[in-house]
């Protein structure tokens, strides 16, 4: 399949979304305006390498290598659950700027 | 910090089944408001500014809610922006893990004060509009000049990057302008609007005669709200509070009492829903005397019509009692003047014939508002 999202693309929670465990509950949540989502487990190690920092390239290599899970499932998995928040507004992905004016 | 100590020993072994934890709380911060709106959710009965809660109550109150389980809180009021110590509450509330939501008119408040609560932490802004029109707006507030003021609020607000819900309460003389909100909402960018079709508690229900629409524009209404949020998915967020007077089944109030939310009130009571306290046998315990948790698990008030228990038979033996709680208490007591009665909203209930000729007769009333009034000006600021 043809993926969704750049795999270059860098995605962090939108201003407003949060992730946070649930101490009295005991499960991850989240947080979006007047929204509480509970995503299951698979989600949950998505979501924790979603930090504005790591490309989805990054986040399918690291998981793919701490589940041994195969590449190309890992990447389709992702691309599925990020193109999903996209769609709702609750992740922004930002492309790098290709070329660097310094050098 | 804490200054009362939880009762753990209560926590871990209940008195009966364990209730369920909540996910929300709206705290209204203050009743002071400059905006006069004819269906205010505040109670008639309004806290004066010297028995509010300071500002050490709150913020162990919060610590309390955090502790409880509690995700989400609501910053509202009267409008919140009047508490000077808006700020601090919501960095402890970001400490503490709460999600903070704001929730205000937008009326006084300057682009230097969005800034600070943004950089408080604030995570996301609700701003009611009382009209599509600027025209609408000053006439429903009765405050002229507050559409304009809201407008720039708005705006202020997208461009600190803030997620923005516009809240829009109508009636009937504003229902007419459903498609004219939802434009407004994405003229703003906004990712999400309320249409809350107006609730006849407290100053709503003094003014029902003013308010009430026709059984046609209700069904209007509804049809235009359906469409849009067809067309819009992925888009904008339509969450629609409905009318229940012409409904077959009662709206399921809070989804159940004290089972997902708690309100405090500016002078500290816990309330199950904002409207509770129009329940006179209720006794509500006040935040200044007890812990939230105690509160939560123990307060009469919170107990009375949890779970299914307190049902009568009709409501009891019916197969939707887990979907709508047996509907509204408040509008039970306000009705049937018995709040363990059905919903009269329910087409089951004895009543339901009277509400609906009840609706009819004041979608035909008087268009003149009492408006409702915070005491005197507050000068101290």
């Amino acid at each position: 399949m043809t993926a969704t999202l750049a795999a270059t693309g860098v995605p962090k929670l939108a201003r407003g979304v949060r992730l946070r465990h649930d101490e009295a509950r005991g499960q991850w949540v989240l947080l979006a305006p007047e929204r509480v989502l509970n995503p299951d487990p698979v989600a949950v190690e998505i979501l924790k390498k979603v930090d504005g920092a790591r490309s989805i390239d990054a986040i399918v290599d690291e998981l793919a290598s701490a589940f041994t899970v195969e590449r190309t499932t890992v990447a389709t998995d992702v691309d599925a659950f990020l193109s999903g928040l996209a769609e709702k507004g609750l992740i922004e992905v930002t492309l790098p700027v290709i070329g660097d004016a310094a050098s | 910090m804490s200054l009362i100590e939880e009762p753990r020993s209560r926590v871990e072994v209940p008195a009966r089944p364990a209730p369920p934890i909540p996910y929300g709380m709206l705290a209204e911060l203050t009743h002071r408001c400059p905006l006069q709106c004819p269906y205010c959710s505040n109670p008639v009965e309004l806290d004066r500014r010297n028995v509010e809660l300071d500002t050490e109550t709150w913020l162990r109150v919060f610590s309390e809610a955090a502790k409880l389980g509690v995700l989400q809180v609501h910053l509202s009021g009267g409008e919140p922006t009047a508490r000077r110590d808006l700020e601090q509450m919501i960095r402890h509330c970001v400490e503490v893990g709460l999600y903070t939501n704001l929730i205000t008119a937008g009326v006084g408040v300057t682009p230097e004060r969005l800034q600070a609560i943004s950089d408080a932490g604030i995570d996301h802004v609700q701003l009611s509009f009382q009209g599509a029109t600027a025209e609408m707006t000053d006439k429903v507030s009765n405050f002229r000049g507050a559409h304009e003021r809201k407008m720039a609020v708005a705006r202020e607000v997208r461009r600190l990057g803030l997620p923005l819900t516009v809240n829009s309460v109508v009636h009937r003389a504003n229902i007419h302008q459903i498609p004219d909100f939802i434009e407004l909402a994405l003229a703003l960018d906004a990712r999400r609007i309320e249409i809350a079709h107006s609730q006849y508690y407290g100053w709503a229900l003094r003014n029902r005669g003013a308010l009430m629409p026709t059984r046609d524009q209700v069904f209007w209404a509804l049809d235009v709200v359906e469409e849009a949020r067809v067309r819009l998915k992925g888009v904008l967020t339509i969450d629609a509070v409905v009318p229940d007077y012409y409904a077959k089944y009662p709206k399921p109030c809070m989804n159940g009492w004290g089972r997902q939310s708690l309100n405090v009130t500016p002078s500290g009571k816990v309330l199950p829903c904002h409207a509770a306290e129009t329940i006179p046998s209720l006794d509500f315990w006040n935040v200044r005397e007890h812990s939230l948790t105690d509160v939560w698990l123990n307060s009469p008030a919170f107990n009375a019509f949890r779970g299914t228990d307190w049902m009568p038979d009709l409501c009891k033996s019916c197969e939707r009692k887990e979907i709508d709680w047996g509907g509204c208490r408040c509008q039970a007591m306000a009705i049937a003047g018995d709040a363990a009665a059905t919903d009269p909203a329910c087409h089951l209930s004895p009543l339901h014939a009277d509400l609906l000729a009840l609706a009819e007769a004041d979608a035909e009333g008087s268009d003149i508002y009492d408006y409702r009034r915070y005491f005197q000006p507050d000068r101290a600021g």
